[in-house]
């Protein structure tokens, strides 16, 4: 179970404090599938980065069944089954695809093990083992292996930061079956960051971050339609005359 | 009969497991000739009027390599040496070099090796050299390699460098010259560590019609460390060329990077990039994410970017 207590993250830049998340308190049961969604710049990642270690937490608590993570270095995270696949992938000179396979799964795969992962996210794999993770590839190609290497991992809790972004409609679809699968094997805790209303209808619950906060949580019935709504009488996107 | 020593940095170099491969070969140790092989189409001979051997290549031989590894365990020894390589058109060879020093005492040691190669007509050919240093000695390993090449029409080379550890002063020199649609991609990697100081200047001469070059550096300055580079390309000729140097530096150390293209024609097309930096962060923290440590994700980045 994963329980996060009055968790906030406050960030110090050349643009003075702020705070990114404000006494967020959640909680998720074992093998549940959670989809976070919510406004642009509302703290999504930031909270997935808290819990990997990514983020500098300024105050609260992240408990991982029963074990505090906030004094937890990203290493020891890692270890005790918290994974995190990144909004924005880096890219590696040099290493193969195949080699940060190997090293997600914490050894040497062998070529039927690497193309099955690389399959679960829409990759022919006989064209990408040899490749290197670098800017040769394109932004969907190294957004689907950072969601292999999430796969590859196993880990009991497995956060995807906007999987689908970037994502053509064919691999999406595959995508989208792998994360069904998981979930209905009840092989890990899945929480996905997501705009994507096809991923949203999978989820057993919709958590709302905005602002900073945990604004509303609920099954995909209740919160979906509540989120349109919003979008349309709201005016959080059009601004004229630099008021709103 | 060699010794354990020799055998392993004839590995280290050379691939050469017990000091021993196919094709020809011939094997340096402290100055002197230790064993030489010759192939069917490659003849090896040692120069009559300076140091060093050549090395003929008969035109249109396929599937035959040339070993040549230079060793030196003798603490303070100095070798001077010059090969030069005639490479027959229509060749297709496989040629490996190599220097290690195994050091321990505390004189310097030092090897120049000077290599030639006269490329011919639509010839290919894949040169690598390999640098190593090893002992405990207080003397200095120094390796001051030249390289000098003339490709003929079509001549194709891909020339590989690696300096990986141990060498605690280089002064490399490549220079190479290009007829029509001939082509060569350098390749060059290198790791520096401690106090270690190592320079590499090259020029590529785009003389030809439809001549092309590539040229990667990708180096890791680690401690006190110094680099410098100086890749130069001149393209005299419709021609194509694109440097690039990458560079990751910890700890002290420093690189510095002054690259020159000129082009003199009007069709010639000539790119540089050049980045030099630290291990990018997030690069870091991915891999901490996978399950690594701060230093096992440092060293997967370094291995991967020289590989
Ligand atoms: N290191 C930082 N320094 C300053 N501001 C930051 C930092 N990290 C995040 N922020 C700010 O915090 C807010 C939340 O960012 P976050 O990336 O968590 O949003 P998000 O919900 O994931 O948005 P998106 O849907 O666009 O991915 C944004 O306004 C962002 O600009
Ligand atoms: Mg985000």
């Amino acid at each position: 179970m994963l329980e996060i207590k009055n968790l906030s993250v406050t960030v110090n830049d050349e643009n003075g404090r702020a705070d990114i998340l404000k006494d967020i308190n959640l909680t998720v049961e074992d093998r549940k599938f959670i989809v976070i969604t919510g406004p642009n710049g509302g703290g999504k990642t930031t909270l997935a980065r808290a819990i990997m270690g990514l983020a500098p937490v300024t105050g609260g608590s992240i408990l991982w069944n029963g074990t505090e993570l906030a004094d937890k270095t990203v290493t020891e995270r890692a270890k005790l089954g918290v994974s995190y696949g990144f909004q924005q992938p880096p890219r590696f000179k040099g290493m193969k695809v195949a080699d940060l396979l190997s090293i997600a799964a914490g050894r040497k795969l062998n070529h039927d093990e690497t193309c099955s992962y690389l399959t679960k996210v829409g990759l022919c794999a006989r064209d990408y083992l040899d490749r290197d993770v670098d800017a040769s590839l394109s932004g969907g190609e190294v957004k689907r292996i950072e969601i292999a290497t999430i796969l590859a991992r196993k880990c009991p809790l497995m956060i995807f930061d906007e999987p689908e972004a970037g994502i053509d409609l064919w691999s999406f679809a595959r995508l989208t079956e792998t994360f069904s699968e998981i979930h209905a094997k009840k092989e890990a805790t899945i929480l996905i960051i997501s705009h994507q209303e096809r991923i949203i209808r999978l989820a057993d619950e919709i958590i709302l971050v905005a602002d900073g906060h945990v604004k509303d949580r609920g099954p995909a019935e209740k919160i979906y339609p509540q989120i349109l709504a919003d979008t349309v009488s709201g005016c959080n996107r059009l601004e004229v005359n630099g008021t709103c | 009969m060699l010794n354990d020593v020799q055998k392993h940095i004839l590995e280290v170099v050379a691939a050469m497991k017990n000091g021993e491969t196919d094709g020809a070969v011939n094997i340096r140790i402290d100055g002197k000739k230790a064993h030489r092989v010759n192939s069917e189409h490659i003849r090896i001979e040692s120069k009559t009027d300076k140091d060093g051997i050549d090395i003929h290549i008969a035109p249109f031989t396929k599937h035959e390599s040339v070993h040549i590894p230079v060793v030196l365990t003798e603490s303070g020894f100095h070798d001077k040496v010059y090969n030069d390589f005639y490479i027959g058109e229509g060749a297709e060879v496989n040629i490996v070099a190599g220097c290690g020093i195994h050091n321990c005492g505390c004189d310097d040691s030092q090897h120049d090796g000077v290599h030639t190669f006269y490329v011919g007509k639509n010839a290919k050919v894949t040169y690598s050299e390999t640098h190593y240093g090893e002992g405990e000695g207080g003397g200095k390993r120094i390796l001051n390699p030249e390289t000098i090449l003339y490709l003929e029409e079509g001549a194709s080379v891909t020339l590989d460098t690696t300096q990986i550890k141990g060498v605690d002063d280089t002064k490399r020199y490549t220079k190479a010259v290009l007829g029509k649609d001939a082509e060569i991609v350098i390749t060059e990697k290198l790791l520096t560590h401690d106090n270690q100081y190592a320079e590499s200047e090259m020029d590529v001469f785009l003389n030809g019609e439809g001549s092309k070059t590539r040229v990667i550096s990708r180096s890791v300055a680690q401690d006190n460390s110094v680099q410098v580079f100086y890749p130069r390309v001149e393209g005299n000729a419709p021609c194509f060329g694109h440097v690039s140097c990458d560079a990751i530096i910890m700890g002290e150390a420093k690189v510095k990077a002054i690259p020159a293209i000129s082009c003199n024609h009007v069709d010639a097309g000539l790119i540089h990039e050049a980045a030099i930096g630290k291990i990018a962060g997030d690069q870091l923290l991915k891999l901490m994410t996978l399950g690594l440590t701060a230093e096992e994700a440092e060293e997967k980045i370094l291995e991967g970017f020289l590989r």
